[in-house]
C-alpha cells in the first residue's frame, strides 16, 4: 500500500455502538478515530438542554439491555456511569383506576389482585417463565452468531454449540421461546392473564419501536427483546442513566478517549474508499480523506451498504436483501418541560408512583386500535405513550421544583397517507398532550415547553433510515442469522477491512453496546489471523 | 417499650414498610420504602436524610478538656481546633481498639463526642483530678445526616452558615430559627453534613429540610441503604467489621489500630510526646510489626461470579445483596486445590449498584495482603461451597472528589 495509513481503524458514526467499538479497538492498541457527523456524540442516545436548566432526552430515554461485561471491560463507572433504578411503574386506566408496581413482589401481588387475584398469582409464573427464557438467550447476546451459509469448520462448530445450548434447555422453556419468536404477545398473555389492564401493560413491551400491534405475529419477539435486559441480575428491569442516555454516551466517549481513541465531531463521512476490493479509507463531506486498513460503519444497514459503500462492489443478492430490509419507523417522541407534577385524580395526594414509567396503554384493545390507525397511514388518534418524569429520579435534569417528561409515542408511521410530517408535527404534539391530559386533568396547565420529534426528525437528526429506532425492524427474518442479511451477520462485509457495528447487526437496537462489542471482537480476531 | 428518637413521629409517618431496627434500644427504620437501592442512590445522586440520633453523645467540658482527651483518645486532639471535627478511636492499655467516634470541638473548653456504645463511665473513670466534666447528652440532641451531592444546595436554602464549610469543619448556626451545630461529616463517603439539634427543635428542623429538599429529591434513608454507602466508602462498623475490645473474651476478637487500617491516625506519633491509653502497646506493635491482619477491600471478579452461577443453571444474585457477616477467604479454589489455605475473612460484602460488582471489607493475613493479590471468597451456591476469585484492593472503593472538595 502506498499511502501511510494515518489510523489503524476509522469508526463511522459516534452513536453508542460506534463509541463502544472504538473503545475496544483503542484498548487493544489500535490507533482509532470516531467520525461523528453531528456536534455531539451519542446518536439516538443524547441529552440536550433545550430550555435553560432542562435536560431533554430527545430520543432514547431509559436503559436496560447494556451488556454488563462492557461496563467492566471499558471501566465505565470510572468515567461516570450511574444507572439509577426506577422503583415504580404506573399504569392509569380509562375508568380512573390504575395499576401500580413497586420494588416488592408482594406489594405487586396485592396491586394486581385489585384487578384479578388469579392474575396476581399468574404474574409470578409469567415472570419466572420469562426469566428462564431470558437466561437461556442471554449468552447469545454476548456471542457472534453463526453464519448459516458457511461450512467453514469454525462455523460448523458455532452451529453445533448453538444447537447444544438450546438442545439442553427445558422443554417448557423452549416452547415459550418458540411462541415468543413466532407468535403474538396477545396469544401468550391471553394464556396467562384475564384482566385488560395487566395485559395492556405487559403487551406494551411487545410493540415498542416496531410496526406491530399486540395481536400481530411478531409482537412476541419484541416483548421478549424488551425483557432481555437487566438491572443487577433482574431481567426486564429498566433504569435511568444519570443525566439521561446522553449522560451514558458521554461516559462511553470519555472511556474511549481514555483508551486513546480520538473523536472528531462535525465530521460527516460521504463515502468509503476502496482499492482492489479492500477498504482503505473514507472520504468526508468536506472533501478530505482519511486512511486506515480497518473501517467500521456504525450506521444502519441501508447506509452502510447502499450509501457509504458502492453497491456495485457488493454481491447483488446482498444488495437485494438490504434493499428489502424493513425500516418503516412508527415511533415518535414528545418531550415536555413542566412547571410541576401531574395529578392523578384517584391518588390526589401522591406523586411517588411517578418514579418510573407511566404507561398509557390500558388494554390490548387500546393498543390494537392505536395500531389500526398506523396500518392505514395515519398516526394514532389515541396513541400508546411510554412516559417518564426523569427529574423524579435525577434532580440534575431540571431546576428545583420543575420537571421534565419524556413521552415515547406510538404509532406514528414514517410514511403518512395523505399528509407529511412537516404539516402534522404539532398535530401529533396536540394529540399526545390531549391523550395524557385525558388521564391527568391538570396536565395542560403544567406545560412550559413542548418538543415534538417525528420519525422524519429521527431520520434527519440521527440518521436512522425511515426513523426506525432500532436501525431496522425487529422481525424474526431480520434477527440473529439474518441481521442484517444471511451470511453477513458477523460484522464483516464483502469488502475486506470494511465492518459493520451498528444496531442493524446482532443483537439489534436499544442502548446495549453488544453490536459494537462483538464487532470489535470480530475485527481484532481477523487482525490477529493476518 | 423501645425508645424513640426525637424525630420519631416523622419516622413513623414516613416508614411505608414498617421495617425497623433496634439500634441501641431505639426504633430506627431499616428502610422507609421498598426500594433500598433507591434510598441508597439518593446519597450518590440527590440528597438523603438519615436519623443518627440513637448514637451515644457526650459533652466533655472544662479547662482541662483538651488535655484530658489527648490522654484518652488515640488521635491527637491538638490537631482539632475549635470549629473542627475529628474521626477518632480509643484503645485499651493493650493497644486494642475499644471504639470509634466523631469528636466535635465546639468551644475552647468544650467537645462533643459520638459513640456507638455507652461510654460515660469509661471516660468518667479516667478523669481523676483534671478539671473536666463529662455529661451524657444522648437524649438532649437529635442528629440528622444530610448526605449526597445536593446536600449543600438544600442546606444553603436554610442557613448561610454552611457555605464554605470544609470537610470535617463545623459551625453553629440556625435552621428554621432553631440553633443547630452543623458539621461536614457523615457515614456515606459522599458530600454530606450532620446536624445536631435540641430534642424539642428536632421536628421543626426535619420539616424545614423536607420542604426545601423536595426540589432536590431529598429521600429518607434507612440503615440498610446507609450500610451500602458505608461499605463503598470503606467505613468500618462496630459489631460488624470489628468488635469492641472491652467485651472480647480472647485476643482473636480484638484488633489494633493497624489491623483495622487506622494506622494513619498515628502518623505523627514520633513527634507528639503525649501519653495516651494504649500508646506503649501501640508503639511496640508498630516497631515489632505484630499486625496479624490487614483490613483491605476485596473486589470479586464479576465474570467468574457470573459464570459459577450460570454453570449451575441459576441467575447470579446481585441486586439487594448485602452481608454483614463472616465469610471465609482462602488462597485458592478449594474445590480444585486441596492445599488451599485459610487466609482471612470478610466482614461486610455488598453488590455495589454503582460499581456493578461485589465488593467486600476483609481482614487478610498480613503476609498475604498485598494490593493486587488474588484470594478466594467462600460462598454458598446451591447448598455447596464455591470459591469466588477476588482482588485485594485499597479502601475506599468509592471516593468522589466532592466529598472533600472546597465548596462554596
Ligand atoms: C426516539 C427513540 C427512543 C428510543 N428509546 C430507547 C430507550 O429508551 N432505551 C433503549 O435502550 N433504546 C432506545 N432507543 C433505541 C436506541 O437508542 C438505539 O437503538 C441506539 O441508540 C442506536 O445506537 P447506534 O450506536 O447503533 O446508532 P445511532 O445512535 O443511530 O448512532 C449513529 C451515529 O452515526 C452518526 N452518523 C450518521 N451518518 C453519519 C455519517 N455519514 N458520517 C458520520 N456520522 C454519521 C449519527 O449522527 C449518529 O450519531 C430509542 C431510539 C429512538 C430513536
Amino acid at each position: 500500500m502506498s499511502e501511510i495509513a494515518k489510523y489503524d481503524a476509522i469508526v463511522i458514526g459516534g452513536g453508542h455502538n460506534g463509541l463502544v467499538n472504538a473503545a475496544y479497538l483503542a484498548k487493544s492498541g489500535l490507533k482509532t478515530v470516531v467520525l461523528e457527523r453531528r456536534h455531539l456524540v451519542g446518536g439516538a442516545a443524547i441529552t440536550e438542554e433545550l430550555l435553560p436548566g432542562f435536560q431533554f432526552t430527545t430520543f432514547s430515554y431509559a436503559i436496560s439491555l447494556l451488556r454488563p461485561d462492557i461496563v467492566h471491560d471499558l471501566e465505565l463507572v470510572k468515567h461516570g456511569m450511574m444507572v439509577l433504578p426506577m422503583p415504580t411503574t404506573f399504569a392509569p386506566m380509562e375508568n380512573g383506576d390504575y395499576l401500580q408496581f413497586g420494588a416488592d413482589d408482594y406489594f405487586n401481588y396485592h396491586q394486581i389482585a385489585r384487578h384479578s387475584r388469579k392474575d396476581a398469582e399468574a404474574y409470578a409464573d409469567y415472570s419466572h417463565m420469562m426469566g428462564q427464557v431470558c437466561q437461556l438467550l442471554k449468552p447469545l447476546l454476548s456471542d457472534i452468531p453463526p453464519n448459516i451459509l458457511s461450512d467453514e469448520p469454525e462455523e460448523v462448530a458455532r452451529k453445533a454449540r448453538l444447537a447444544a445450548h438450546l438442545g439442553g434447555a427445558d422443554g417448557k422453556v423452549l416452547t415459550m421461546l418458540t411462541r415468543l419468536l413466532t407468535g403474538s404477545a396477545a396469544e401468550i398473555l391471553d394464556d396467562y392473564f384475564e384482566s385488560d389492564i395487566i395485559k395492556g401493560f405487559l403487551s406494551s413491551s411487545g410493540i415498542i419501536g416496531t410496526k406491530v400491534g399486540p395481536r400481530s405475529q411478531g409482537s412476541g419477539l419484541v416483548l421478549l427483546f424488551h425483557s432481555l435486559g437487566e438491572i443487577d441480575g433482574t431481567f426486564g428491569e429498566w433504569g435511568f442513566h444519570k443525566r439521561g442516555n446522553g449522560g451514558f454516551t458521554q461516559t462511553v466517549a470519555r472511556a474511549a478517549q481514555a483508551f486513546g481513541a480520538e473523536i472528531r465531531l462535525n465530521t460527516a463521512v460521504s463515502q468509503l474508499i476502496t482499492r482492489n476490493g479492500q477498504a482503505v479509507g473514507v472520504a468526508l463531506e468536506n472533501g478530505d480523506e482519511l486512511y486506515a486498513n480497518t473501517i467500521v460503519s456504525a450506521l444502519d444497514p441501508r447506509r452502510t451498504f447502499l450509501q457509504l459503500a458502492d453497491p456495485r462492489e457488493l454481491p447483488s443478492d446482498l444488495v437485494t436483501n438490504i434493499e428489502k430490509f424493513k425500516f418503516q419507523g412508527t415511533s415518535a417522541k414528545v418531550n415536555f418541560a413542566l412547571n410541576g407534577l401531574p395529578t392523578y385524580p384517584a391518588l390526589p395526594n401522591r406523586t411517588d408512583m411517578y418514579r418510573g414509567f407511566i404507561n398509557i396503554g390500558p388494554s390490548m384493545d387500546y393498543l390494537e386500535r392505536a395500531f389500526d390507525d398506523a396500518k392505514y397511514g395515519t398516526f394514532s388518534k389515541r396513541p400508546y405513550l411510554d412516559c417518564c418524569i426523569q427529574s423524579m429520579i435525577d434532580p440534575d435534569m431540571t431546576p428545583p421544583g420543575k420537571h421534565i417528561m419524556s413521552c415515547f409515542v406510538q404509532y406514528a408511521p414514517y410514511k403518512l397517507k395523505d399528509s407529511d410530517w412537516e404539516t402534522e408535527r404539532e398535530n401529533l404534539g396536540d394529540t399526545v398532550q390531549k391523550t395524557f391530559a385525558s388521564f391527568f386533568p391538570n396536565f395542560n396547565d403544567l406545560i412550559l415547553h413542548r418538543e415534538v420529534v417525528t420519525p422524519l426528525d429521527i431520520e434527519r437528526k440521527v440518521g436512522l433510515s425511515e426513523g426506525n429506532i432500532f436501525a431496522g425492524e425487529f422481525l424474526t427474518p431480520q434477527m440473529y442469522f439474518f441481521r442484517p442479511a444471511a451470511g453477513w451477520n458477523q460484522y464483516r462485509t464483502p469488502i475486506k477491512g470494511y465492518y459493520q457495528c451498528g444496531s442493524g447487526t446482532h443483537p439489534g437496537g436499544c442502548v446495549m453496546g453488544a453490536p459494537g462489542q462483538l464487532a470489535a471482537r470480530q475485527i481484532l480476531g481477523d487482525l490477529q489471523k493476518k | 417499650m423501645i425508645k424513640r428518637s426525637p424525630f420519631h413521629p416523622r419516622l413513623v409517618e414516613s416508614n411505608e414498610t414498617m421495617f425497623w431496627d433496634n439500634w441501641v434500644g431505639y426504633a430506627s427504620p431499616t428502610q422507609y420504602q421498598y426500594s433500598t437501592v433507591f434510598e441508597y442512590f439518593s446519597a450518590r445522586n440527590a440528597v438523603a436524610l438519615f436519623d443518627s440520633s440513637p448514637l451515644f453523645k457526650y459533652r466533655i467540658k472544662g479547662a482541662d478538656a483538651t488535655r484530658f482527651l489527648s490522654g484518652v483518645l488515640v488521635r491527637d486532639v491538638a490537631k482539632c481546633p475549635v470549629g473542627r471535627a475529628q474521626y477518632t478511636i480509643w484503645c485499651n492499655d493493650a493497644g486494642f481498639v475499644l471504639e470509634d467516634g466523631v469528636l466535635l470541638h465546639v468551644a475552647e473548653d468544650e467537645y462533643w463526642l459520638t459513640a456507638a456504645e455507652p461510654n460515660l463511665k469509661h471516660f468518667s473513670d479516667l478523669v481523676g483530678r483534671q478539671q473536666v466534666e463529662i455529661s451524657d447528652i444522648s437524649e438532649e440532641y437529635g442528629i440528622l445526616a444530610v448526605q449526597g451531592p445536593h446536600s449543600l444546595a438544600v442546606l444553603r436554602q436554610l442557613t448561610k452558615g454552611v457555605a464554605g464549610l470544609r470537610y470535617f469543619g463545623l459551625t453553629e448556626t440556625k435552621i428554621a430559627k432553631k440553633p443547630v451545630v452543623v458539621s461536614r461529616t457523615g457515614f456515606t463517603g459522599d458530600l454530606g453534613y450532620e446536624i445536631w439539634v435540641k430534642r424539642d427543635d428536632a421536628l421543626a428542623v426535619w420539616d424545614a429540610l423536607r420542604e426545601v429538599g423536595q426540589g432536590y429529591n431529598l429521600t429518607l434513608m434507612g440503615s440498610r441503604a446507609l450500610s451500602m454507602a458505608r461499605i463503598e466508602a470503606g467505613l468500618l462498623l462496630i459489631g460488624v467489621d470489628f468488635a469492641s475490645a472491652r467485651f472480647a473474651w480472647v485476643d482473636a476478637q480484638r484488633e489494633t489500630p493497624q489491623e483495622l487500617g487506622l494506622g494513619w491516625m498515628l502518623k505523627g506519633l514520633a513527634g507528639d510526646k503525649r501519653p495516651f491509653i494504649g500508646r506503649t502497646a501501640i508503639e511496640h506493635a508498630i516497631s515489632h510489626n505484630t499486625a496479624r491482619w490487614q483490613t483491605v477491600g476485596l473486589m470479586l471478579d464479576p465474570a467468574v461470579y457470573e459464570e459459577i452461577h450460570n454453570r449451575q443453571g441459576i441467575i447470579a444474585p446481585k441486586a439487594d445483596m448485602l452481608y454483614q457477616d463472616t465469610l471465609y477467604v482462602y488462597s485458592d479454589d478449594y474445590n480444585v486445590n486441596a492445599n488451599s489455605e485459610y487466609v482471612g475473612y470478610v466482614t461486610s460484602l455488598l453488590f455495589s449498584p454503582l460499581l456493578k460488582r461485589h465488593i467486600a471489607i476483609a481482614k487478610i493475613a498480613s503476609g498475604v495482603a498485598a494490593a493486587g493479590a488474588r484470594v478466594f471468597v467462600e460462598m454458598e451456591v446451591l447448598h455447596r461451597s464455591q470459591y469466588f476469585p477476588a482482588q485485594i484492593t485499597r479502601l475506599p472503593f468509592y471516593n468522589p472528589a466532592r466529598k472533600t472538595a472546597v465548596v462554596e
